[in-house]
């Protein structure tokens, strides 16, 4: 009996909060037709930032995997002076609201009164309101993922898998292709599909980077937004389910695959 | 090809592991280093494999200074406590593993690895994932894994330890075959003094990272260089002063030279020998191991005054061990 109002409770909970919304999110994109749904994903503007948005995300998140597989590494099987600190650093964006963290990158990277304004001027680089910008700040706020779903797998699997290779010829390339990244595949996969979700779907931090300049530094989230400004709600709708199916897919694509090897096991 | 270990020396931060060391193991030969755990055995083990670097000392493998040689190229085998499966491998892949990675060619692989599963009885078996494998076959995998590449040295860290009882029993006197057969060099780490016993040529008795004795199992039974070895590789209770293996110990009913009255407070029937627990009117306490048939004999109770007289006592630290237990390398 207990057990069952708790699965009703539980139902009802994530129904209303998650369930409830996105499907209505789903049936108000799709009510006026998918001509409409096309159409309106189809302007100009609307491209632009969907092309924006999977460059910005490809960068990014190419940029965590290598940075989150390195960082984890070093955390999982080296102790050096510092390590708590770095540990400490790498949490910080998900304690962080992402406007604070657009806030920051301005503060150093502003030409005018950034700390590294004066150098980047000089080189001839622009950081905000442009695309290294936007990559910063998606970079920053998906820092996390990767590191945290790789060191656990990492300090589980030990050295011993790794040290075995070693003695039978392995050179240190062939133990990290053959032994590491093999075994920490999952762990891996599933930090990239949480830092590219995070990316697709980040909105603060490049808000106040970006500047939002249509059709220059306006990514999907913020093409929403502003369809939702300027009361194109067949717009917002679209844009917000085109968001979902992507991160959809890239779930789907991950559990298939796995569920795929787990059969051959 | 044989190994030999001059001055090793390790410490874990403050802890030293391994002091100043000396070990030869003579071509050929099966050399198991026992003593309890923590005492160092795997580390002097780690370090003749590459895996661990030696604070000072030296590593010579065929008379060759391999000490700063990294473990790939030292031309060993080496078997982990619990095997250290590649776990996203097949059993094939995990055997085939060191020859892929020096470029065999394919042919050789598959006759080399094909030979090598039937060796170690896991033919049948290729396919299978290292999940879906007993802990005794997971054991012989490792085995046939760190033998594929033809290794000059086979280094076993407690290669039965987590095997139950029967397993454990029969796998060792397989191990003994397939070294003899293989004529590899070998050196596994134990801590149980009657596999070591079983399955070596000569035995290094390792405690707080010193070596306590090396020898044959037979010398350094007899003629146990101090205490510690004495006590360690078999049953031995104090006697007047002097160590007494408990099967060296006679009881009477009559009273004898030299024997002294006690009271019979326990008795142990273990299959063909037999334990008697005896409480002497000294006051200590001591027992002895009987056949069973001189038991039978005997035919002694609980509460029957008997007298114990000692038929030989342990000879420790005796001049003659020394020359039985020495070694020399013979490549």
């Amino acid at each position: 009996m207990i057990k069952w109002l708790i699965r009703i409770i539980a139902t009802i909970y994530v129904g209303m909060l998650v369930g409830v919304p996105v499907g209505s999110i789903v049936y108000r994109a799709l009510k006026p037709g998918f001509h409409e749904f096309f159409n309106q994903l189809g302007t100009p503007s609307a491209v632009h930032a969907l092309v924006l948005t999977l460059e910005v995300a490809a960068v990014a998140v190419t940029l965590n995997t290598v940075f989150g597989l390195g960082v984890a590494i070093l955390l999982a099987r080296h102790r050096f002076r510092g390590a708590s600190l770095v540990e400490a650093l790498i949490d910080l964006p998900l304690s962080l609201s992402p406007v604070v963290i657009g806030l920051a990158l301005v503060l150093c990277y502003s030409t005018t009164q950034g700390l590294f304004g004066p150098l980047l001027v000089h080189l001839g680089i622009t950081v905000l309101f442009s695309f290294p910008g936007i990559v910063m700040a998606c970079a920053f706020v998906s820092l996390p993922y990767v590191v945290r779903e790789v060191q656990p797998v990492l300090i589980e699997l030990g050295t011993d898998q790794e040290q075995a290779a070693e003695t039978l010829g392995a050179g240190p390339f062939t133990v990290f292709w053959k032994i590491t990244m093999p075994s920490v595949r999952w762990g891996l996969a599933y930090g990239v599909l949480l830092t590219t979700a995070r990316v697709l779907g980040e909105f603060g931090a490049v808000a106040v980077v970006s500047g939002n300049i249509e059709d220059r530094t306006q990514t999907m989230t913020l093409w929403v937004d502003s369809a939702l400004t300027n009361f194109n709600y067949n717009g917002a709708y679209a844009g917000a389910l085109l968001l979902a199916l992507i991160s959809t897919l890239v779930l789907a694509a991950l559990s298939l695959s796995r569920a795929k090897e787990g059969r051959l096991r | 090809m044989s190994i030999e270990v001059r001055s090793l020396s390790k410490r874990f931060g403050k802890v030293s592991a391994v002091h100043d060391l000396d070990l030869d193991v003579p071509a050929g030969s099966l050399t198991a280093l026992l003593g309890p755990s923590g005492g160092g055995k795997s580390t002097v083990l780690r370090c003749i494999a590459g895996l661990e670097i030696p604070d000072a000392g030296s590593i010579f493998i065929d008379g060759v200074d391999v000490t700063r040689v990294p473990a790939r190229d030292r031309g060993i085998g080496f078997c982990f406590q619990h095997y250290a499966p590649f776990r996203h491998m097949t059993v094939w892949d995990n055997v085939a593993f060191g020859l892929k990675v020096r470029h065999r060619p394919k042919p050789e692989i598959t006759h080399r690895v094909t030979e090598l599963l039937e060796l170690v009885r896991l033919d049948g078996f290729a396919e299978r994932y290292p999940s879906q494998l007993s802990g005794g076959q997971r054991q012989r995998m490792a085995l046939a894994r760190a033998l594929a590449v033809a290794p000059r040295v086979l280094l076993l860290d407690e290669p039965f330890g987590a095997l139950d009882a029967q397993v454990r029993k029969e796998l060792r006197s397989w191990l003994r075959d397939l070294v003899e057969e293989m004529k590899v060099t070998t050196v596994l780490v134990t801590h149980d003094q009657e596999e070591a016993m079983e399955v070596a040529d000569q035995i290094a008795i390792i405690r707080d990272g010193n070596l306590e004795q090396v020898g044959t199992p037979a010398a350094c039974y007899d003629h146990p260089a101090n205490e510690f070895v004495a006590t360690f590789l078999g049953p031995a209770t104090l006697h007047d002063g002097d160590w007494v293996r408990p099967h060296d110990l006679v009881i009477s009913k009559s009273p004898a030279d030299g024997a002294h009255p006690g009271v019979i407070e326990r008795i142990t029937q273990l299959g063909f020998e037999v334990r008697v627990e005896i409480h002497l009117d000294d006051g200590s306490d001591t027992y002895v191991q009987l056949a069973r048939r001189n038991f039978d004999e005997l035919a002694p109770g609980v509460g029957d005054h008997v007298f114990v007289a000692v038929a030989a006592t342990i000879p420790i630290g005796g001049s003659e061990n020394h020359a039985e237990s020495d070694t020399r390398p013979s490549a």
